[in-house]
């Protein structure tokens, strides 16, 4: 009996197949191939497109550039996403392959694959986030550009925002992975908090990882508990823990902050509204510019585009309602001195250093 | 007595394959039941492995490492050990490699290789020596202190990269072209894939595993330990020995594993902020090769050509990557109910002779 029930059941599933797959085959093999159109695909590191930080915000970035021109977003526009390091290589080498005209690999993890791949492939045209692509000499690759951020100016703000809304003079720090790159967003904080604040105790620690929320909501408690009302979280998804703790705070009736980074976490400090303001890295805008820009026929290869306050790829987010008016105004004045090149901020900690003797 | 034997014989190889079929239709079916073609998608992996020669390289170069992590793992569980700390034996080996590569840069080639990939099954030999140890003189468990070792390894290999070796990009300084395993030649037949010397490394672990285990007395000790720990002790085997070398031998694997990714893949270290993963592959890699060196290659070759494969997957089909990793997940599974299959087939082919 039993064995006549599991026969049935295997035949079934196996016509079942048979005939979906047959449809499913139909159904796609009549797309037609279309070569003029303009491609333009990204790789994503192993944080995913759905990282609610610059993976995310890149693609939102294509995808917009997709929409814009008319372009098949999943074909003519795409990403592909890796789920271990040794991916990268496979999935820019792909896209190179398939001829794509422009091929983004996101984030500094995917250097060392870029470069290589824009050696091995002359004519391919290819961009990179929060890196200068090299060649073995140290010069700056032809075909690839690369897109960088200047972090500490962003952060400048901000800080500028949290030295003068503390009550307690205590501000929180946490950092992802301690690396040249978030080294550059805490010493622009830091510098910014010192310049309106020279008061005011920082604590800075960092969670040794972009993807750990239990800890940074751990390093969140230790903060808040030791006097801290604001902590500036540049650490990816290890930054969701930090709202996850000034929520709970929020709950019992504190009035704690949070500074938020890459996009605007307003919404994400809902419904305790406990997001004081955050640091907006444009990496979308980036990534349209790029790619307008080769469609255009002006592909901007071997050079190193810098986006700073001055072209609006990092800055305070455009919600604004939590902060007050004299810290606003504070900002834009010292937006104004960093663009004109009157205050330059500290992007490692010996710049910091100096950067505090200057202002004693 | 003859037909008990071919009828056991024929099981373990028809097991696998069937676990292999069930994972890859159930994949199919989820595909389906997400709107993809899994005949565009299924056909995608094999026409790009077979007839384009860089996912060709590609998943032999993905092949090496999870070659070497499923002989570790065979290895052991060959001695009755469960060895799970081949992921932290992976990094402490590559470490090692490429730190041995650097800090001896100037040597001659010939001695600056060997001496490099030496220093990744040492120091992954030694990484295993620990577990196996406190298992024999303590009676710790082997899958608990191994876990732990894990953890131990990736921070202290983050640690040592961050202190002593870093450069920018978060990872070592590039290795010296005297102690890569890479090749331009390699390169150019597989059309610029990162296909590297490493395999015939890969290929020595396999000889070398069978002539271990099957052509020594100390492999028919550690075998015997496997079977039975007490009937072993009773015929005079020094069990805690056993089980210590067991270990080590088995750390050396995965110490391999390690260096061929340093030495061969990446030409350095990064900082890894999470497992690899390749070490957790070759648990699956063992079991679904039946623990065998054989069986090791073939399964390895499944997992590399379904991670190679998963990526043309999500470019030509639009399958999304994390699917790739549900039917690997899913044939894992159906090997891990190996028993329901071997069940349904014994119940199929007594239907048949009646």
């Amino acid at each position: 009996m039993l064995k006549k029930r599991i026969a049935i059941l295997v035949a079934c599933v196996v016509v079942l197949a048979t005939v979906l797959t047959g449809c499913g085959s139909s159904n796609t093999s009549g797309s037609s191939t279309k070569t003029t159109a303009f491609k333009a695909g990204m790789v994503t590191d192993t944080g995913g497109v759905d990282d609610k930080s610059f993976n995310q915000s890149s693609w939102e970035g294509l995808q917009k550039f997709g929409k814009d021109n008319n372009l098949k977003i999943g074909t003519d526009v795409k990403y592909l996403q890796s789920t271990q390091a040794s991916d990268y290589s496979p999935n820019l080498n792909q896209l190179v392959h398939q001829n794509y005209n422009v091929v983004f690999g996101i984030g500094f993890l995917m250097q060392n694959d870029v470069q290589k791949i824009a050696e091995q492939n002359p004519n391919a045209k290819l961009g990179i986030i929060d890196a200068v692509a090299v060649d073995k000499n140290n010069k700056p690759l032809k075909n690839v550009a690369s897109m960088t951020f200047k972090e500490e100016q962003g952060s400048f703000l901000v800080g500028v925002v949290a030295g003068l809304t503390t009550k307690t003079n205590k501000i929180g720090f946490v950092g992802g992975i301690n690396s040249a790159l978030i080294k550059k967003f805490e010493n622009g904080f830091k510098a910014g908090v010192k310049t309106v604040n020279p008061k005011a105790q920082i604590y800075v620690q960092y969670a040794g990882a972009f993807n750990a929320p239990d800890k940074g909501q751990a390093i969140a408690s230790t903060f808040y508990t030791q006097g801290a009302d604001i902590i500036y979280a540049a650490a990816g998804d290890t930054g969701n823990g930090v709202f996850t703790e000034a929520k709970n705070r929020a709950k019992t009736g504190k009035k704690v902050w949070v500074i938020g980074v890459d996009k605007d976490q307003y919404a994400q400090g809902l419904p305790e509204n406990v997001t004081l303001t955050s640091m907006v890295k444009r990496v979308d805008k980036a990534i349209y510019d790029v790619a307008a820009k080769t469609k255009a026929g002006k592909f901007p290869g071997g050079q190193v585009l810098q986006y700073g306050l001055e072209q609006n790829g990092v800055g305070i987010a455009p919600t604004t309602k939590n902060v007050s008016k004299k810290a606003l105004d504070a900002v834009n004045s010292y937006k104004q001195k960093i663009v004109a090149g009157s205050i330059k901020v500290p992007q490692t900690d010996a710049e910091y250093k100096s950067f505090l003797s200057t202002l004693k | 007595m003859s037909g008990l034997l071919k009828k056991v014989n024929w099981m373990t190889l028809v097991v696998p394959l069937v676990s292999v079929f069930l994972g890859l239709l159930c994949g199919a079916l989820i595909m389906l039941a997400g709107g993809y073609n899994p005949l565009l998608a299924y056909g995608s992996i094999i026409q790009s492995i077979f007839l384009q020669p860089y996912y060709a390289g590609e998943t032999i170069r993905a092949m090496i490492p999870l070659v070497l992590a499923g002989l570790a793992v065979a290895f052991a569980f060959r001695t009755g050990l469960f060895n799970i700390g081949v992921e932290g034996q992976l990094m402490a080996g590559w470490l090692a490699s490429v730190a041995c590569a650097i800090e001896l840069d100037g040597l001659p080639r010939i001695i600056l290789l060997p001496l490099s990939i030496i220093a990744g099954a040492v120091v992954g030999g030694l990484w295993g020596y620990l577990p196996g140890l406190l298992k024999a003189r303590f009676k710790v468990h082997e899958v608990i202190s191994t876990i732990m070792m894990n953890y131990i390894s990736l921070y202290a290999t983050a640690y040592i990269i961050k202190n002593f070796l870093y450069t920018e990009g978060e990872r070592t300084p590039t290795i010296p072209a005297s102690a890569s395993l890479a090749s331009n030649f390699l390169a150019n037949i597989t059309q610029g894939s990162r296909l590297h010397w490493g395999f015939i490394v890969a290929i020595i672990g396999v000889i070398l595993m069978w002539l271990i285990l099957w052509k020594t007395t100390m492999g028919y000790e550690l075998r015997s330990v496997g079977f039975s720990p007490d009937a072993s002790k009773y015929a005079g085997m020094n069990v805690g020995r056993n089980i210590i070398l067991s270990m080590a031998i088995s750390g050396a694997f995965a110490g391999l594993a390690g260096a061929m990714e340093g030495l061969g893949t990446y030409q350095y270290m990064t900082i890894n902020s999470a497992f690899t993963g390749i070490g957790f592959n070759g648990i699956a890699v063992a079991l679904l090769g039946m623990n065998t060196p054989v069986g090791v290659v073939l399964a390895a070759a499944l997992f590399a050509g379904l991670q190679t494969g998963g990526l043309t997957m999500q470019s030509v089909a639009g399958v999304p990557v994390e699917l790739i990793q549900i039917v690997i997940a899913l044939i894992i599974f159906f090997i891990g109910s190996s028993y329901v299959i071997k069940w349904a087939l014994l119940r199929f082919s007594g239907r048949g002779r009646n």
